[in-house]
């Protein structure tokens, strides 16, 4: 049974795109066929993260639009065979996302594929309800700070009730909160939320902290996502994050300040 | 530079739909005798003629409701408009009532809706929504009190137009709740809560740990500015003595 997976969070700029190429390029590595598609109409970047923006020539849109099938729309990720990325259109707006257009590529997919992840723009209006209206899990991208928790908070009040399972009244969406951006130094000195405490106000399962790192604007400007990366503090922090995804129970790391050793202060890194 | 004019058209919008709240008169039938009401009604528009010429009203049958009363809405309107009133709807009714309304091309309208803190009691007020709410989901709906299990979340609105509200888990910051009766929130108060919102002074607010943006009964109301730092995340109940609203830790 096809999984579809919505990343989303309501605030902008948190890591969705981040997340939504690291999530699908752990789930691929791990034997699930998958593909990952850009809701954000006219301003896409999946493309750019994933590093295929050379190879696009059609889109979600015209697959919506029946201008082009959706085989010629998918682009094959090269170092994993068992990843595609759908990107979308940068000209057109979101209105060209209709539920029915929507729905049928959908279904298509879920022929083929283990796993599909929505990558959602930000915001609560049309495009975002899109990307979220036929997801079975929702992962919510939150950073740990006071804008980002409320709009996150929104995001679950619109996924409980405006989604398709809300709608015909089936098993509501699963909901997992992904804390991005973490800092446990800035934690320490109160200038940031405590993991403990977004938890305590999103009353929410957590499915993982990603820490405040380089790797992600390396890894973005490279065009491969961060999740390959492996050595890097993200990196590792989405893997376990695709695990316990999976149904692994791991301990969350990167949440206390790391100690650096003699050598370590000596040659940074 | 030529245009394309098609993708321009298709560009401006031909119309926005938006909900809009109207104050109405509001004529609540209290017999079906078409007769008796012909004669009062000549009585009243002949007082103020002005008053009723192209007037939209909406007609109660709250007080029929009961029963098998059926109402002559072919007489009904027409005696309506031909004193000038423009009947558009009606509230209150029960099933057949509200089939022959329709039969009349009368809109079937809602049996009122959570008012305001501060709002007159003089006029009744119908909203003319295109816009749903979000609704938190209801467990175990018995005729008298509503209860939720889940969090009620940020923009989320729940309302128990009779009775109770009993809320299972917290009420996130941007959430409202808004209850007849009281208010019981078995965790953190983070959003508004309004008890006693049809006027019933005896109402109380209940909840494990206070953190509310507004709390509320039957229409006096208290910001999170004015609530003492001493009750702020502690079990508390909240109620009216004379006018003053009192927070009592629990």
């Amino acid at each position: 049974m096809t999984r579809i997976i919505v990343v989303t969070s309501g605030k902008g700029g948190v890591g969705k795109t981040t997340t939504s190429a690291a999530v699908a390029m752990g789930l691929a590595q791990r034997g699930h066929r998958t593909v990952v598609i850009d809701f954000d109409v006219g301003l896409r970047n999946i493309d750019l993260i994933m590093g295929c923006e050379r190879r696009v020539v059609y889109d979600f849109i015209n697959v919506i639009n029946g201008e082009a099938n959706i085989n010629q729309a998918m682009i094959r990720d090269k170092r994993c065979n068992d990843l595609y990325i759908l990107p979308t259109s940068q000209t057109k707006d979101k209105e060209a996302l209709t539920k029915k257009g929507v729905g049928k590529v959908l279904d298509e997919l879920s022929e083929s594929f283990d796993y599909i992840v929505c990558d959602s723009p930000a915001g609560i209006e049309h495009g975002a309800k899109m990307a979220m209206y036929f997801a079975d899990d929702a992962i919510v991208v939150t950073n740990p700070e006071v804008s980002s928790v409320r709009d996150s908070d929104r995001m679950l009040g619109i996924l409980a009730s405006k989604s398709r399972r809300a709608e015909n009244n089936q098993e509501p969406i699963k909901e997992y909160l992904l804390l991005t951006r973490y800092s446990p130094q800035r934690v320490k000195q109160g200038e940031m939320l405590h993991v403990d405490d977004v938890q305590e106000i999103l009353s929410l399962h957590l499915l993982g902290v990603i820490p405040e790192s380089q790797a992600v604007l390396s890894a973005s400007n490279a065009g491969k996502p961060v999740i390959l990366d492996d050595k890097s503090d993200a990196g590792e922090a989405y893997a376990d994050v695709v695990e316990r995804y999976l149904g692994q129970e791991l301990p969350h790391r990167f949440l206390e300040v790391q100690r650096k050793g003699l050598l370590g202060r000596l040659f940074g890194g | 530079m030529s245009v394309n004019l098609s993708e321009e058209s298709a560009q401006v919008s031909a119309f926005e739909l938006k909900g809009s709240t109207f104050t109405l008169p509001l004529l609540k039938l209290l017999v079906p005798d078409m007769e008796l009401v012909s004669g009062q009604l000549a009585h009243k528009v002949e007082q103020a003629p002005d008053f009723f010429r192209n007037t939209p009203v909406i007609i109660d049958l709250q007080s029929l409701a009961s029963g098998d009363t059926g109402v002559d809405f072919p007489l009904l309107v027409g005696l309506l408009r031909g004193y000038g009133m423009l009947p558009i709807g009606v509230r209150g009714g029960n099933r057949s009532q509200n089939d022959a309304a329709h039969a009349m091309e009368l809109a079937i309208l809602a049996d009122g809706r959570p008012p305001k803190p501060e709002r007159s009691s003089r006029s009744e007020t119908t909203q003319e929504s295109v816009v749903v709410n979000a609704a938190a989901p209801v467990v175990g709906a018995e005729a008298g009190s509503r209860m939720i299990t889940r969090p009620v979340r940020s923009g989320q609105r729940v309302y128990a137009p009779v009775g109770d509200l009993v809320i299972l888990s917290q009420v996130s910051s941007g959430a409202e709740v808004l209850a007849a009766g009281n208010i019981h929130v078995y965790g953190a108060l983070r959003g508004r809560a309004l008890a006693g919102v049809k006027g019933n002074r005896e109402c109380r607010i209940f909840c494990h740990d206070l953190q509310a943006e507004l709390v509320s009964v039957a229409g006096n109301y208290r910001i999170s500015e004015h609530i003492e730092d001493s009750k702020r995340g502690k079990p508390v109940q909240i109620y009216l003595k004379d006018d003053a609203l009192i927070i009592d830790e629990l």
